[in-house]
């Protein structure tokens, strides 16, 4: 293991994956925490509490679609729903640099607000602190979250079998290649917009219609790739989806093309992807297509039994070729 | 999305691997130089739609592959220095150098700063006038001609702190080394389409003219990378030898004069130290004796301890395309992308990381 911290440990890929197994799980380790789902569940009497915890660092605070306070909200609210879960109450804690306007951050609250009451969530307790200029960059989130999970639900990530079909509930991408726009300033004909949003809706419209939805997940940091990978890895099965089944808006692409960036390690802030029974998985998409955020659902691909823990796709000419996990970060390259 | 989905055609994929198929009667080894050309390669599929009787190898055309150690070890140095912003492009920082990489020193504090153009660079330089902006300049033809351009602008605006780690380095000459080393007995090259586009066709005709080996220039897409190969099975099959444009929307004959004569206004050829190839005579650049004051080696010389690479690394055979990945002890036991020992593994054009991401 490396001596530092390198930016590489915040990518979501292996490294991400190292530290947290070498690091963290030792220290915290327990049967409800090693599960590694998007939230923990935890066994009341009844009902099942789905519980989750997240921070939120972004540069720039305020970007084309959101902000930090949406992503704050969203990508919380989005890991309760995950695991079945209606996301109830979330607390925010806030590390602010000295000299943050206070503009900005009565616009990030409001941001969060909007969010929270769109997911009919509420945030029930915060905490703030100011740290000396340097010490933090402009304003670090974290929120915490609980869920109630419906008895007789089981959604996570170690359920997916052979022949369950593998949807995506849309365009991937954006939430990255807005951030990196915003970022870098580039100045382009097409308006990138991130994608974030709260997708605990779209879930419970879901679960409507199947009750053999065997896994969820948000494709966040390190991109569909890397969330297929965790599926495969856990559920000890293997994934095969097609290049030609997923969609991604031309300006997206083109900003992918120019940078070298391969879409699908871009992260996403407002996408599912849902492992379903074969026998469900046609009126789970339709019922996806009629939600707002599911417009774009599409089956990519299949559930296979070997070889295990690993993601294969057939590409746009029909080849086929192994998707790994994001390893360190997508640098831009020379040429 | 135009002039992305037409060269992804799966129809016409088909149609060029039949072709292929039709038109190969004997067993070729085709090389292609350039490391993009590898990674869509893999990226596609392409290796296991081809026949049997078509062999590619992987040149060794990613400029952070072919950097040598000591090149790294002088820029993790420099970034050491208290005064000095260190530029580089992305992938050169997690290359390994004999002790450290550029990400591990940045985490340690070190000021690098990643760009997506040499023009950054000089702007860096322009905001921090009491710090030494130092670009590592490591690329090939294609890039090479915009650093040239920086220092001409440098010039022009009098800027005193700005400075190159030069590292640049010539194809051709490589291509040369590769056709005269006997362990390697290729029957064609597919010619890298960006570097042509500044240096035009002329550049390759030696190795047809003298070696008798085919020279397709491609494109990078699929259908480019799929008719280039027929190109060169069509010629070899009439056992002609020719340099040949398959990538024609980008690559013109003389190639780009303008590029050109902005990068010789700069720069000289000097020779040049390959990893894996070592010396190769006339395959690198040096600046010219009036841009001399942009040189960093020149202006402040950098002290280097030894030089250090793992003797289990094969990189070297790799990027002559003697042997593969697969042919290497480290691979994927110790070497792997989050913790890469050569830098074929580090670079996202290299074979390593190549068949690491996308092979079995």
């Amino acid at each position: 293991m490396e001596d530092n911290i390198l930016l590489a440990h915040g990518s979501g890929g292996k490294l991400s994956h190292q530290l947290i197994k070498d690091l963290f799980l030792p220290q915290y380790d327990n049967p409800v925490l090693a599960k590694l789902d998007d939230a923990a569940k935890l066994r009341l009497t009844g009902d099942c509490l789905a519980y989750t915890t997240d921070s939120y660092v972004v540069n720039p605070l305020f970007f084309k679609g959101g902000d930090i306070g949406r992503l704050a909200v969203c990508g919380t609210v989005n890991d309760l729903a995950m695991t079945g879960a209606k996301p109830l109450y979330l607390t925010a804690s806030f590390i602010i640099e000295e000299g943050l306007p206070l503009a900005a951050l009565k616009k990030i609250l409001i941001s969060m607000k909007q969010a929270s009451e769109e997911a009919e969530v509420e945030v029930v307790a915060g905490d703030t602190k100011v740290v000396e200029k340097g010490a933090a960059d402009k304003l670090f989130i974290t929120t915490s979250g609980i869920g109630v999970i419906e008895k007789g639900l089981n959604i996570a990530g170690a359920n997916a079998k052979a022949g369950d079909r593998v949807i995506l509930s849309g365009d991937i991408a954006e939430h990255g290649v807005a951030i990196l726009v915003e970022r870098e300033g580039m100045e382009l004909d097409v308006e990138i917009k991130s994608d974030v949003a709260p997708l605990n809706h779209l879930v419970a419209q879901m679960l409507k219609v199947s009750r053999k939805i065997r896994c969820l997940r948000d494709p966040t940091r390190g991109g569909l790739a890397t969330t297929l990978n965790e599926l495969a890895t856990q559920s000890e099965v293997g994934i095969r989806i097609e290049e030609d089944k997923l969609s991604i808006k031309e300006g997206v692409r083109g900003v992918c093309e120019i940078l070298g960036l391969d879409p699908l390690y871009v992260g996403n802030e407002g996408k599912l992807v849902a492992v379903v029974d074969p026998e469900d998985s046609q009126s789970v998409l339709e019922k996806m297509r009629q939600h707002p955020y599911g417009t774009g659902a599409q089956i990519i691909g299949e559930v296979v039994e070997k070889p295990t823990g690993r993601v294969f796709m057939k590409t746009s000419i029909g080849g086929s070729r192994i998707v790994d996990m994001l390893a360190g970060e997508q640098l831009p390259r020379i040429c | 999305m135009k002039y992305i989905d037409e060269f992804r055609n799966r129809e016409l994929a088909q149609g060029l691997i039949k072709k292929i198929v039709e038109r190969s009667t004997r067993p070729v080894k085709l090389m292609e130089v350039c490391g993009t050309h590898t990674v869509n390669i893999f990226r596609y599929g392409i290796k296991e739609l081809l026949p049997e009787t078509v062999t590619l190898l992987s040149g060794p055309g990613c400029p952070v592959c072919v950097t040598p150690n000591e090149t790294i070890d002088k820029a993790i140095a420099l970034s050491r220095e208290k005064d000095v912003i260190l530029v580089t492009f992305g992938d050169m920082m997690d290359v390994p150098g004999s002790s450290s990489s550029l990400a591990k020193e940045k985490s340690q504090g070190a000021d690098i700063r990643v760009v997506y153009s040499v023009q950054d660079a000089l702007k860096i330089a322009t905001e921090n006038p009491k710090k030494k902006t130092v670009f590592l300049a490591i690329g090939f033809e294609t890039t090479s001609p915009t650093v040239a351009v920086s220092l001409i602008e440098a010039e022009e605006l009098g800027l005193r702190n700005y400075f190159i780690l030069q590292g640049h380095k010539l194809i051709p000459p490589a291509m040369k080394a590769l056709v005269e080393d006997e362990n390697l007995a290729l029957d064609g090259f597919i010619c890298p389409g960006h570097v042509s586009t500044i240096i035009g066709q002329r550049p390759y005709q030696f190795l047809a003219t003298q070696y008798k080996l085919p020279c397709v220039i491609s494109g990078f897409e699929p259908l480019d990378i799929l008719q280039s190969i027929y190109m060169l099975i069509n010629q070899i099959e009439q056992d002609r030898a020719e340099v040949k444009i398959q990538y024609k929307r980008s690559v013109k004959e003389e190639g780009n004069p303008l590029a050109l004569q902005k990068l010789y206004r700069a720069f000289q050829v000097s020779d040049s130290n390959w990893r894996g190839l070592g010396l190769i005579p006339g395959s690198g650049l040096k600046l010219r004796n009036e841009f001399k004051n942009f040189d960093v080696e020149e202006k402040f010389p950098i002290e280097v301890g030894e030089v250090k690479e793992n003797p289990d690394c094969i990189c070297g055979s790799i990027l002559k395309g003697i042997k593969t990945p697969l042919d290497c002890p480290l691979f994927r036991k110790v070497c792997r992308p989050e913790n890469p020992i050569g830098p074929c593994m580090v670079s996202s054009e290299g074979s390593c990381a190549a068949y690491y991401k996308f092979r079995q």
